[in-house]
Parts: C-alpha cells; sequence; structure tokens
C-alpha cells in the first residue's frame, strides 16, 4: 500500500450535545486527488478544520503528513495549504499586497507560481482585493496558498459560487498541483462533475458519518441503476439486496443498487414490473442515492470491501 | 482527430474516451501502428484525472484495440479478435438493436435508415486496408 498522506482515525466532535462529526476514520494515499462530498451540514468543514489543528476532536485523532493535528511546528504547517471557504481575503489590500502580506509567514515562497495562477483566473495584480469577483477571489486565496509550495492541499468548497471559467481555472489548477504524483488534494465541494473529472478518490458523508471511501472506479464499478415500471406505489426496501435508495417517479421505479448481483436481479423480476433495465457506471446519481439515503446509516460500501487502494 | 467529453453524462468519462479511440480507428482517423495521445498530454486538454485516461487505455488494450510498447506509449493495434465468435456476435446485435430502437422511435422509412446505415459501412470498410 501507498504512503498515506492523510488520516483520520475514528475522529468524533461535538459541539455542546450535538454531534457533527461521528467516529470518522480514513486514510488517503499520496498522489492522490480526493473529493469529499455531502449535503450541508454532514460535517464537512468541521472535520477539515480538525485536520487543520484549528479545532479539538472531541474523540479520536488525525494526521497530515505523519504529525498529529493538535501538535504540527508551524514548519510543519508551513506543507500544507488550506483555503477556507468563502476565499476570505483583505479588502483593502491590493493584489500585489496581500501576496507581501502572506509570504512573510513562509519559508518558501514561489513567486512565479502566484503570478502564473492569477493570470489563469485573469487577475492583475494591481487590482483591489475587496473590488474582485467572486472567482477572482477564489483565484488569489488559491495562488496565495499554492506560493507556498504545500506537499498537501485542503481545500473547503473551493468551487462556491464560480463561475464556469473559473471553476475549469481550479480544476486545472488542482491537475497541475497533483501531476508528478508527490502531492495530494481533499477538497470539499458540491461539484460532482468536477469531481468526476479531477478525483481519484471519493468520501461520501452523510448524517456526520463517512458512508463511502472508495476509488472513483470502484464507486462507479460497483454501484448501478435499475429502473422498472410497477403499479404499486410501495416497495419493501429489505426486500431488494444491496439496495441504496429507491425513487418513484409516477410508475417508474429507480433503484441505486450496490454489488449488483444474481440476487438482485431476481428480487427486482419478483416485482413483477415491466421494462427492468440495468444502468452502470453513472456516477451522479450513485451519489446521489447515497445523499437521499438518510434513514439507514450502515454502509454497503466502504474501504475495507471495497478494495479499494 | 477531437476527443470530447461530458461530465456527469449516463456514461463515465474513462467509457466515453475508449468509444471515441475505437471509433477514431474504425473510421481510419487513427491508422493501425500510429500512436495515441500521451496519457499526460490528454488528460491535459481534457482537463481530468491522468488515471482516467489510464483506464480508458488498459480497457482498449484489454479489448484487443491497442497495444503498449513500454516506454513509448500506447498504439493502434494491427486488428485482431480477442472474442470469441458468439461474443463478436452478441457485441453486434447489441449495437444494431440500439440503431433500429433509434431509427424506429425516429420515425425514419426502412429504405432511408438502410441507405444511410449502407453509406456509412462502406465509408468505413473502405478506410480499413485490405487484410494482408
Amino acid at each position: 500500500m501507498s504512503e498515506i498522506s492523510i488520516s483520520a482515525n475514528a475522529l468524533t466532535k461535538y459541539f455542546g450535545s450535538r454531534l457533527v462529526v461521528d467516529q470518522v476514520s480514513f486514510a488517503l494515499p499520496k498522489g492522490t486527488v480526493t473529493g469529499l462530498i455531502g449535503l450541508n451540514g454532514a460535517g464537512k468543514t468541521t472535520t477539515l478544520r480538525m485536520l487543520m489543528g484549528l479545532l479539538a476532536p472531541t474523540r479520536g485523532h488525525c494526521e497530515v503528513l505523519g504529525v498529529d493535528s493538535r501538535s504540527w511546528t508551524p514548519e510543519h504547517r508551513c506543507r500544507i495549504g488550506y483555503t477556507v471557504e468563502g476565499h476570505f481575503l483583505y479588502s483593502w489590500m491590493k493584489v500585489r499586497e496581500s501576496e507581501f502580506f502572506q509570504r512573510k509567514s513562509f519559508d518558501r515562497w514561489n513567486s512565479v507560481l502566484f503570478q502564473q495562477t492569477i493570470a489563469r483566473f485573469g487577475i492583475s495584480p494591481d487590482q483591489v482585493c475587496g473590488r474582485l469577483s467572486r472567482g477572482q477571489r477564489a483565484g488569489v486565496s488559491l495562488a496565495l496558498t499554492l506560493c507556498a509550495e504545500p506537499d498537501v492541499l485542503i481545500l473547503d468548497d473551493p468551487s462556491l459560487g464560480l463561475d464556469p471559467i473559473s471553476r475549469r481555472a481550479l480544476n486545472a489548477t488542482i491537475l497541475d498541483f497533483v501531476a508528478d504524483g508527490t502531492r495530494t488534494v481533499l477538497l470539499s465541494t458540491h461539484m460532482l462533475d468536477d469531481v468526476e473529472r479531477v478525483a481519484d478518490r471519493i468520501l461520501l458523508m452523510v448524517n456526520s458519518r463517512i458512508l463511502v471511501d472508495a476509488t472513483l472506479d470502484a464507486f462507479c464499478s460497483r454501484t448501478c441503476m435499475w429502473t422498472v415500471e410497477l403499479d404499486q406505489n410501495t416497495i419493501a426496501p429489505h426486500s431488494i439486496p444491496g439496495l441504496v435508495h429507491a425513487t418513484q417517479l409516477g410508475n417508474r421505479w429507480q433503484f441505486a443498487v450496490v454489488d449488483s448481483d444474481q440476487e438482485t436481479e431476481s428480487a427486482l423480476s419478483r416485482l413483477d414490473g415491466s421494462n427492468l433495465q440495468r444502468h452502470d457506471g453513472v456516477f451522479d446519481e450513485g451519489v446521489i442515492a447515497y445523499l437521499s439515503r438518510t434513514r439507514d446509516n450502515t454502509s454497503f460500501l466502504n474501504a475495507q470491501t471495497a478494495g479499494a487502494r | 482527430m477531437k476527443f470530447r467529453i461530458v461530465a456527469g453524462s449516463s456514461t463515465s468519462i474513462y467509457r466515453q474516451i475508449a468509444d471515441q479511440v475505437a471509433r477514431f480507428v474504425a473510421t481510419g482517423d487513427l491508422a493501425v501502428g500510429e500512436p495515441l495521445p500521451s496519457i499526460r498530454g490528454l488528460a491535459k486538454e481534457l482537463l481530468i484525472n491522468p488515471n482516467t485516461v489510464v483506464k480508458a487505455y488498459s480497457d482498449l488494450v484489454r479489448d484487443g484495440i491497442v497495444e503498449t510498447q513500454a516506454g513509448r506509449g500506447f498504439f493502434v493495434a494491427k486488428r485482431r479478435q480477442v472474442y470469441s465468435k458468439s461474443e463478436r456476435l452478441r457485441r453486434l446485435d447489441e449495437a444494431i438493436q440500439g440503431l433500429v430502437n433509434q431509427a424506429v422511435s425516429l420515425d425514419f422509412s426502412l429504405d432511408e435508415v438502410s441507405q444511410r446505415t449502407l453509406d456509412a459501412l462502406q465509408a468505413a470498410y473502405q478506410n480499413i486496408s485490405p487484410k494482408q
């Protein structure tokens, strides 16, 4: 197994009596891009903040580049790039001043990379941060993070509110960052299309827990969709092996199933509907099925059984 | 030769790439022995994870459409069949069924469909050099 860059072990966080992150464990290998996906309030930001050492976990622990997030030295912190949700910048600074301000905190600083990254987002160094568009703010904040040449990049919803051109620039920047295979990215996002393009792995978080930890490939090949036309309005979910989520549109039912096998197929044909069809490898529908499934917290698909490394 | 991919489609990205290479080979845009775009180059052009291109190319190698030469990259393979006769028939029938479904639902007459299909087939087969 390859070297692990980011890991969490039974990471748990309570705010008062409210459980926000529930026994989250994962291990992300070096050189990979991981998409952390989940609904608003699922616990993604809290997980990332604990990874960055900005919040103390109630229980469990987490490590980035082999050091517990609660005991980083300033030197270690320089190796980890982090952008917060909303891309905060000091609004009265010019772009070049924000670079000057930021570089004081770091040992390494690559000014050429800064110029290249802001150019990709169409920003000039003389613009005032407060007057930048959201996409440009994302560009500056990403550039400020990348210039310190970190080994790990943790991005909290970087594509929030970005236009298509800025999203493209963001994806290109992420792919460039990992191109030599020695650096690792973890990003939380709602953009499933972007995840499908740039990610190697996904972590799917529902109700404070990780339901899926798999490579994109394993996720797509193990999740499939069945559609069937039925006259009935209810079905017993437990009658279908591997069922993740069932949705009904008129008399057309769609079943998202993990590890569909002979038994699944015969259970589905026992429903006695017409026009039973199978569709494979549909990434976004698979993700949406998991996110829609809130009743039951058991996972059919996790790292151990997926054999996904 | 221009690749085009769509994320969020019902066909996964690696499948879209593999299908397009297969089509370029079928139409003669990629001749036997010609190199495929490099993995990094294509990933950069399409703005996707390089592993997705790796997966597409390895599927093409498995299907015998492409061969790999260590350290030199991927090349269009000499046509050879890795499937049994019955599997080849099954795949052909599956593809034909898709065509038939579309033709019927789009309200084309039998003559129109057969003429256009024949033209396309003839164009494709002309590009393939006769068997040596």
